[in-house]
């Protein structure tokens, strides 16, 4: 994997192209032996865990995309519960929240990165 | 001021009512309550659901943390062994001694067991307690057969849950007939009939002498007439009042047992009170739960001192599913009251039997009884309740609804009626929560708990929040999302006139935000509906929902299945190998489909292009059994083999799934075609049901199975091929541009005002002059058809969604199996971290 920039405990991580989103839908990606879910909303990149905690299956990145009440949203495709795009919290249930990471578009609008802190 | 100590004996459903109607009013009572069990109240009335799926917790009836919020004093397993009412002292069985100021009684009742020789023996049980209930589950895994002692309503419940735990079950019953106390002779026989198809053995009239050794089995039964050998037996012969401690404690008690309390459910010594199943009321007990919430609310009111509302009885009608069969009970079912006359309506084919008891002048309703069907019972209930006055001819009550049954409409209704007969709900009060704001159902069962013990008057509460909103004129949000304030039916019409194809454009011009999961896959179908593009191209693969994502069905553990079409049910012995073949290279766990298809489970997302190439390239097509669409035709052999067919069945079925196949719709598809009026295919079942006559074929619409199983109707007879399809598809293309988002077509039938006649009129008689429209809509969705699996292995940007990672292409590790019955299944969750091990040992 492309390890492009680290400082003291961050590291950003080349994931995928742009193009490899199909806007308004997210793919599954691997970053350091964790799944992700990454998501192309059309008007941002968003990363979350692809674990969803309700099924206990890897199946968030394959949710539908949309907002409640303004907050964008994943809904997971198993239970129906909604994930927090930016923070990862379960809109459902507040004791409920899966990883969220920060994301950036590099190489002139073609790349997706993804930051990971390490310990 | 000091706090005055209040005493309950007792955590069952009547004692934890109390607590909970004491915590909804300021009071000045420290509040101390033995509770004899181990596990703190929980749902009695629904104890046989422990043995079909309920767990413990599911069961209880306790907030958590409720007591130490309430600040409750709260004592398990202990019982009170004695009361000293001079010194107002009680003594628990652990020691622990409670001065009171006020005690309740709710210590509630226990199991009869008749005193026959034998009947302590080792496997004799009974049914009260989640501990009875462990205990019958142990011992059951050990034995064959299982006899329940008593046929009144809790045996019946009992003979239930020993079917559920895989025993044959026989159920013995000393008078001469089954639940004697509700049904007349007639009703009991009836019952006893459905429950015997059911394969529970009934032996009325039946004194047992004594249990001894068996021969074959643990035990033997011996009658005065005959003998009957069982492993377990099962008491249920009636409840006694658990009131052993106020009679040593000098309380008076009634000759058959039960404290005597006056209006105010106060004892013997006025500061001591009882309440539920230990109280006798005018020399009355009331075995049921909705008086003893009766008496809890009217206690917390007079212990609160906010009203001096007297216990008045109650009604000791009842409504209940006994191992399927409804029963219903109401008033004076045996017609004792002088004077009463009755009429009956029977149907021995269906195995339904409803009796009226009415007054002599034919005005009120004193009772019924109700076995097999009991839609009539809360109408019923009411006009007894309140005394409505009856239609001229009482009987149409009670009659099939296709004669023409009288409506009894919610407006009708006085305020002071009750629909809620558990928690004392009056139609007042629904509408005192309407008007405050309660505007659905939810809303409305939380604020009056209505509907929410037995849920029996679930429907009456929605006719009255109906009717309310309606005559308050409180606009009913029909609004399909919040993105947009417009109906399916009003989006389907906005797309196909304005001719739009993509959600954006549809968002734009009349929704606000991004969409949801809501909006987006009923905008999905809709343009299925109407221009039936590629589902997974990528400006509509965003909007699919979890199964037509990837073209297949979502399992628990993140795999899919996969259903291939097999037209009619029909399949030639090669194609039966290449699913074979398919389903042992994948390793797919095979299950055959109620629907006459072939479902191979446990595909991993990367694997099913792979598996799909090799079913296309046998020529297989998608079964869209992952859309809101057409399904399955299912079909009997019908005149090509069978004796009695008289049209080929399977021919038209083929005919009909490949025409509407991949038919997109507000919800699914089912249809079935059968040969003969036989009706082996089930198609009174399905949303068209298909049905051969001498002459021709008999069509039948909006059926339904599942969860609210509804007939379908005849809708036209003796058609020919080419009327009967042009129906079919005017019916069907009707259905979807009116019916809700995930709203089958029985719903949708049920809400239609005009009912069958109105829909016979626009589809037979084109009576909107749609006909032609219709038709030419359904043509160019036939001539638009495509395999949408054909279509998407040939096409490389739709596969590369099937990737299991963007950036790897190694499968998700964490989907493992465990093998089961010679094929794999997913680990249960203590299974988990084994499978996880082994698998990566394996890799």
């Amino acid at each position: 994997m492309l390890i492009l920039e680290r400082s003291t405990n961050t590291t950003w991580h080349d994931v995928c192209a742009m193009d490899d989103i199909i806007v308004g839908t997210g793919v599954a990606a691997r970053l350091n032996g964790e799944q992700l879910a990454v998501f192309n909303t059309g008007s941002g990149v968003f990363a979350i865990g692809n674990f969803d905690p309700f099924s206990g299956a890897n199946v968030l990145a394959r949710g539908l995309l949309g907002d409640i009440a303004g907050v964008l949203v994943v809904a997971s495709p198993v239970y129906k519960q909604h994930f927090c795009l930016k923070t990862g919290q379960c809109l459902e249930d507040p004791e409920i929240s899966v990883p969220a990471y920060e994301t950036r578009i590099c190489d002139q609008s073609k790349r997706i990165q993804i930051r990971v802190d390490s310990v | 001021m000091e706090k005055l100590q209040l005493l309950i004996v007792g955590n069952g459903m009547v004692g934890q009512r109390l607590l909970e109607e004491l915590s909804r009013m300021p009071h000045a009572y420290n509040i101390t309550v033995f509770c004899e069990e181990s596990r703190a109240a929980y749902d009695r009335v629904h104890l046989s659901s422990y043995f079909s799926g309920a767990s413990a917790d599911e069961l209880s009836l306790v907030a958590p943390e409720f007591f130490e919020q309430n600040g409750i004093h709260f004592l398990r397993e202990e019982a009170v062994q004695s009361i000293d009412c001079l010194r107002k002292t009680a003594f628990g069985t652990r020691g622990t001694i409670i001065k009171y100021d006020t005690l309740v009684l709710a210590t509630g009742s226990y199991p009869f067991v008749p005193p026959i020789p034998g009947h302590d023996r080792v496997g004799c049980h009974v049914y009260r307690t989640l501990d009875d209930l462990d205990a019958i589950r142990r011992d059951a895994a050990n034995c064959r057969t299982g006899v329940v002692i008593g046929g009144g309503l809790l045996g019946l419940e009992a003979a239930k849950a020993l079917s559920d735990l895989g025993l044959q079950t026989h159920v013995v019953e000393f008078a001469p007939q089954l639940m004697a106390v509700q049904l007349d002779e007639q009703g009991g026989a009836i019952l006893r009939k459905k429950i015997a198809a059911l394969g529970v053995q009934v032996h009325t009239g039946k004194s047992t002498q004594k249990i001894i050794d068996g021969d074959q089995q643990r035990h033997k039964l011996v009658f005065a007439d005959g003998e009957l050998e069982a492993d377990l037996i099962l008491f249920s012969a009636g409840i006694r009042p658990r009131d052993a401690v106020a009679r040593d404690a000098g309380l008076a008690v009634g000759e058959r047992g039960g404290v005597i309390v006056n209006d105010l459910l106060q004892t013997s010594d006025p500061d001591i009170y009882a309440i539920g199943e230990v109280a006798l009321w005018q020399n009355k007990i009331f075995g049921l739960v909705a008086p003893g919430y009766d008496m809890a609310r009217k206690l917390a009111a007079h212990l609160c001192q906010q009203s001096g509302e007297a216990f008045t009885g109650a009604d000791m009608s009842t409504k209940l599913k006994l191992m399927g069969v409804e029963v219903g009970s109401i008033g004076d079912a045996q017609a004792r009251s002088p004077g009463a006359r009755t009429c009956v309506y029977e149907d021995g084919v269906k195995g339904v039997y409803k009796k009226l008891i009415v007054s002599d002048d034919c005005k009120t309703l004193l009772g019924a009884v109700l076995v097999g069907d009991t839609s009539d019972y809360d109408s019923l209930l009411q006009y007894m309740l309140n005394a409505l006055p009856l239609p001229e001819s009482p009987s149409s009550l009670i009659l099939p609804s296709l004669e023409g049954k009288p409506m009894l409409g919610m407006d009708a209704l006085p305020g002071t009626a009750q629909i809620c007969s558990c928690n004392n709900v009056s139609k007042a009060g629904l509408c005192q929560a309407i008007t405050s704001g309660c505007t659905t159902i939810g809303a409305l069962k939380k604020e009056t708990r209505a509907a929410s013990t037995c849920g029996g008057c679930a429907s009456l509460v929605k006719q009255v929040l109906e009717s309310e909103l309606k005559r308050q004129g409180i606009a009913v949000n029909d609004h399909i999302c919040e993105h947009f304030a417009y109906t399916r039916q009003g989006l389907y019409h906005l797309v196909r006139i304005n001719k739009i194809r993509t959600f954006n454009e549809l968002l734009q011009q009349h929704g606000k935000g991004h969409g949801c999961e809501i909006c987006k896959p009923a905008a999905a179908s809709i343009f299925a509906s109407c221009w039936n593009d590629f589902v997974l191209d990528p400006k509509l693969v965003g909007l699919q929902d979890t199964n037509d994502n990837f073209l297949a069905n979502l399992q628990k553990d993140g795999s899919y299945s996969v259903v291939p079409r097999i037209p009619g049910g029909e399949i030639t012995p090669q194609k039966l190998e290449v699913l074979a073949k398919v389903a042992q290279q994948y390793d797919l766990y095979t299950k055959i489909t109620g629907g006459q298809r072939i479902d191979l489970f446990g595909a991993r997302v990367d694997q099913l292009p792979m598996i799909w190439r090799d079913l296309v390239d046998a020529g297989f097509e998608s079964g869209h059994a992952y859309g809101k669409a057409l399904r399955t035709v299912k079909s009997c052999v019908g005149s090509s083999w069978c004796r009695y067919g008289v049209q080929d069945s399977v021919g038209m079925a083929i005919y009909v799934e490949e025409r509407y196949r991949g038919l997109r719709s507000p919800h699914k598809l089912k249809m079935a075609v059968s040969g003969c009026t036989r009706e082996c295919a089930e198609a009174q079942s399905k949303d068209v049901g298909i049905i051969a006559t001498e002459k021709g074929w008999n069509l039948y619409v909006c059926g339904n199975g599942g969860m609210r199983p509804r007939h379908a109707e005849l809708f036209a007879s003796d058609l020919d091929d080419k009327t009967l399809i042009r129906y079919i598809d005017r019916f069907l293309m009707f259905y979807i541009a009116t019916a809700d988002r995930l709203q089958r077509t029985s719903v949708w039938r049920d809400n239609m005002e005009g009912g069958l006649a109105y829909l016979q009129d626009v589809v037979i008689n084109d009576a909107l002059g749609l006909s032609v429209e219709l038709e030419s809509q359904m043509q160019s969705l036939v001539d638009t058809y495509a395999c949408e699996w054909k279509r998407t292995i040939d096409d490389l940007e739709a596969l590369k969604r099937f990737r299991p990672f963007v950036n790897d292409d190694l499968p998700d590790e964490q989907i493992v199996y465990v093998r089961e019955r010679g094929q794999k299944r997913p680990p249960r969750a203590e299974e988990k971290a084994l499978a996880l091990i082994e698998h990566e040992e394996l890799v």
